[in-house]
């Protein structure tokens, strides 16, 4: 597995690869068009294959970390840590990233755009490879975030239909609100523990549980976690977000993206969690979720749509059993992870494959196909059985594993276990419904006429069907490289496996079991019945979450429209008279809190002016320049028209120009002249273009505010120079820049060298400025145009009229 | 602007200034001059020619759209910063590459390239503003 490259370089790689892969994936796309998505799933194949290697020295109980300096001047690493949470999840993610690109390759196929969806795909694999795998939590908060932006290119992939660009906005608003929190709790967490090392604050958990600050602490990671995650009432954006093509579905929703949520959960719970706080509010949110996603589900009849209800139960179920924190629970949910991930992300393939073969996935039309598609079939067949959880599949050591912790306690635990076999319960009912509806029966006519998928789409449930399957037949092998190393992660401390595949009759966990396949068969048969009821429940409250979110969306844009309208209102005057007595207050001020009048004319001089006002000596060509610069003002004043005042204010300009030139800054100079010029030449332009009158008709008031500003602006910046000039100059920058530029920046033009070198980075950021000012100065010429092309779009109409008019 | 001494003058104009722009902004380094004024040269250059001969024909004349240059411009710049970290020096450390031709040698370095940029962004935006003031109501922007 070695490549010779050092381990910190390798892992890193893992999390950078699926980037450089998104990166060039739209180019592979188009040269290898047909197989394009069995090369590029073998990224994360590869990977996969890479992370396998790191099985035996983390179950035999050891970590691996690595890490490379970022911004070192504030101890911040880009630092990866793999313990057995973390690489269940990494392998989780590769797996059945590989099998999702595969799947994608086939679905879309033909799709103009499918190159972009690689690259968007692989993309957001690398950000969730770097979220689980990170150790530093601010690489951990950029990665979220990545996982955000990438899903909302994902889910508004088909940004033409406006149902998926709201999905996409919903997901992004939602999760990134979460982010936030999720970066406020990481700083807050620094400042109690010092660290930004996840596995340095692990230890930690008393320090941080006995602060001040816990609290603050833990509604910002509860913050970040229960938006992912989708858990009640923020669940909303998760159905919405079944508007992205399936196989973006089958990936975020069974072992990515709001399992990230589940994630930071598991991995906070040894720093923050055995609270009371932490429980409950984990516990009670998570029941709620589950029932709530569970009930969701059976309300509707797209194939999706129950999935993502579903999911939305799942992840309800994974976040009570992270609040139960006892070992069986934390055990459990390690089990329950994959073993969701793996019948979710194959029954969404499943009904994309569906949904791609006959054009429709509602279950009352859907009849019958297990003839016509066997192998769907079989694996819908095999998905369903783990999720019902009968024996001899991955589920049914997950369920077990729940019930086990639960039996025998306190009210409180009995009703986490009322609540887990309800939830359960409605969760085989919607197994059955997505196995038995679509599938069995006799076949009835579907828009297209439905066929078995391609190879590529039946690779991925068949495979991870069958996974569940062999792991259910393994419970050894469970129990010692899954469910043992993720467990003790969490916990801290080596768990003992307890799974088996002996069916013990006396067991109440057995009994359980049965009870919550006999409601699941129950739930599915009055599935009917129980649909046409949630449904007349919920037109009875009226509103949900999703309009809720609609409503505050709507009012924000409102309130950022009034406040706009309140301070950018368009009336250039008003705006140029506040900027200019602000420039006024901005001058003044100081110099009359400092006593910089009393610095410029002490008050012995008051009444003997000459001795302040020396003519200086100057040569008659300089008077010259300054009599022009004078003129060139009167004429400005008195100029009749704007045009004769647009080129006085030009003449005017020049002889200031000259003035630096005499006085040794020929660039200042220079730039000023072409400013001068170009300022002449722009304005003329922009005078033609506004046709504004040719003369300047102002009201009195109007003449003599705008006078008194202007009077008022120039005597204050006049006054401030020569305040500037009494004082002795401080010349050790001019010194500094006049002794270095030639040695060290090797130019003779100190005001060049500044600019390019010295001070190259303020540059940088002014031109950025200037490009910046120029697109918005464009689209403000358009915009101004913009009215116009739906009187030219018909060229005929005004002719029309014409002849009209003539005839 | 159509008077039939101007649209005649005008390219020799526009051409001198052009090549004179360059020779500003080249020689920035140690005279005066720099990408600055430069780019406000060919800004002015562009101007009367679009006055001259209409935005059109400027704009088939200059093949790329000028944001285009501007952004290519900010591009350069930021760039010639990021190639010194490949000689393990912070951001934005200059470069310098002294090329012998013949019995010259010509000094090559980055800010010279950073320069340049400034010259592209401030031609280009410049250029943009006053081709799109010039251009008449019907022509596209």
């Amino acid at each position: 597995m070695d490549l010779g490259l050092s381990l910190d370089t390798s892992l890193l790689l893992v999390a950078l690869v699926p980037f450089l892969a998104a990166f060039v994936a739209p180019f592979v796309h188009r040269f290898i068009r047909p197989v394009s998505g069995w090369i590029l799933a073998l990224v994360p194949g590869g990977i996969f294959l890479y992370l396998l290697g790191f099985v035996e020295p983390i179950v035999s109980g050891g970590t691996i970390s690595a890490g490379l300096d970022w911004i070192p001047s504030y101890d911040i690493r880009l630092s990866f840590f793999v313990d057995g949470l973390s690489l269940l999840f990494a392998l989780t993610i590769s797996g059945i990233g590989a099998l999702v690109v595969l799947y994608s390759g086939a679905y879309l196929k033909g799709h103009p755009h499918q190159g972009r969806f690689f690259g968007f795909i692989l993309a957001f694999m690398g950000a969730m490879l770097g979220l689980v795998l990170s150790d530093s939590l601010l690489a951990l908060f950029t990665f979220w975030e990545l996982t955000s932006i990438t899903s909302f290119l994902l889910i508004g992939f088909d940004h033409g239909r406006q149902a998926a660009r709201r999905g996409a906005i919903q997901a992004l608003v939602i999760t990134n609100i979460g982010g936030m929190f999720l970066l406020a709790g990481g700083i807050l967490i620094h400042q109690i523990a010092g660290s930004w090392d996840l596995s340095a604050v692990r230890g930690m958990g008393e320090v941080l549980r006995g602060s001040g600050l816990y609290g603050a602490v833990l509604v910002c990671i509860l913050g970040g976690a229960f938006t992912k995650s989708a858990q009640f009432p923020l669940h909303f954006w998760l159905p919405n977000a079944m508007e992205a093509p399936t196989p973006v579905s089958a990936f975020l929703h069974s072992a990515t993206m709001v399992q990230a949520g589940v994630y930071l959960l598991a991995r906070m719970s040894p720093s923050l969690g055995g609270t009371e706080a932490w429980t409950l509010t984990l516990t009670i949110i998570g029941g709620v979720t589950l029932l709530w996603g569970a009930l969701g589900s059976l309300r509707q009849t797209d194939l999706k749509q129950i999935l993502a209800q579903s999911t939305i139960a799942s992840l309800g179920l994974l976040v009570l059993l992270i609040g139960l924190g006892t070992e069986a629970s934390i055990a459990a949910m390690a089990v329950y992870f994959l073993a969701h991930a793996l019948y979710k992300a194959g029954l969404f393939m499943v009904a994309g494959a569906v949904d791609h073969e006959t054009g429709t996935r509602d279950i009352t039309t859907l009849r019958g196909l297990a003839d016509k598609m066997p192998v769907t079939f079989i694996g819908a067949g095999l998905a369903a059985l783990s999720m019902i959880g009968l024996p001899l599949t991955i589920g049914y050591f997950a369920k077990e594993e729940m019930y086990l912790g639960l039996i025998g306690g306190q009210w409180e635990t009995a009703l986490a276990l009322i609540v887990l076999v309800l939830g359960n319960a409605l969760l085989a009912g919607v197994a059955l419904l997505v196995l038995i509806r679509p599938f069995l029966g006799d076949l009835a006519p579907t828009p297209k006429p439905p066929h078995e998928a391609p190879i590529a789409m039946l690779a991925g449930p068949i495979l991870l069907g069958a996974g569940g399957i062999v792991a259910g037949l393994l419970p050894d092998w469970v129990g010692h490289d899954v469910l043992v190393p993720a467990a003790s992660a969490v916990l801290g401390e080596t768990v003992k496996s307890h799974l088996s595949l002996a069916i013990d009759l006396t067991s109440p966990l057995l009994w359980l079991s049965a009870l919550t396949w006999a409601l699941g068969i129950l739930f599915y048969r009055q599935a009917d019945t129980m649909r046409t009821l949630l449904r007349r429940f919920e037109q009875g409250l009226g509103w949900t979450a999703d309009t809720v979110f609609d409503a505050v969306m709507f009012g924000l844009i409102r309130f950022a429209g009034a406040v706009t309208r309140f301070f950018h209102h368009g009336q250039l005057e008003f705006y140029l008279t506040v900027v200019f007595a602000g420039l006024a207050l901005a001058v003044f001020g100081p110099m009359f809190a400092f006593g910089g009048f009393d610095w410029l004319v002490p008050a012995a001089d008051l009444g003997d002016w000459s001795k302040r006002l020396v003519l200086p000596g100057l040569q008659p060509y300089e008077w010259g320049i300054i009599l022009l610069a004078v003129l060139g003002l009167v004429a400005v004043l008195i100029a009749g028209t704007r045009l004769v005042a647009i080129l006085s204010l030009g003449a005017q300009g020049t002889a200031l120009a000259m003035i630096f030139l005499l006085f040794g800054a020929p660039d200042l100079a220079f730039t000023q002249f072409m400013v001068e010029i170009l300022s002449v030449v722009i304005l003329a332009l922009v005078m033609t273009r506004l046709r504004l009158d040719e003369r300047d008709h102002r009201p009195f008031e109007d003449w003599a505010r705008d006078g008194t500003l202007a009077i008022v602006c120039g005597a204050g910046v006049s006054l401030l120079l020569m305040l500037v000039l009494t004082g002795t100059l401080d010349t050790r920058l001019s010194d500094f820049f006049t002794q270095t530029s030639v040695p060290i920046a090797h130019g003779h033009n100190i005001v060049n060298v500044i600019l390019v070198d010295y001070r190259g980075f303020d540059t940088l950021g002014e031109i950025s400025v200037v490009m910046g000012a120029g697109i918005a100065i464009l689209a403000l010429l358009r915009r101004r145009k913009a009215p116009l092309p739906p009187r030219s779009a018909d060229p005929t109409e005004p002719n029309h009229r014409v002849t009209e008019a003539e005839a | 602007m159509n008077t039939i001494i101007f649209r005649t003058i005008a390219p020799l104009i526009v051409a001198t200034m052009l090549v004179f722009s360059v020779y500003v902004c080249l020689r920035g380094h140690n005279e005066p001059g720099g990408g600055f004024i430069g780019g406000l040269i060919g800004a002015a250059a562009i101007g009367v020619f679009g006055m001259a001969s209409g935005v059109a024909t400027v704009r088939q004349a200059l093949r790329v759209d000028p944001m285009a240059i501007a952004g290519f411009g900010v591009f350069l710049a930021g760039f010639t910063g990021v190639l010194s970290l490949f000689t393990a020096s912070p951001f934005m450390t200059s470069i310098w590459l002294y090329l012998p031709i013949g019995e010259t040698t010509i000094p090559l370095s980055t800010p010279l390239f950073f320069d340049i940029g400034v010259y592209c962004v401030v031609f280009g935006t410049i250029s943009a503003i006053a081709l799109a003031l010039e251009s008449d109501r019907e022509e596209e922007l």
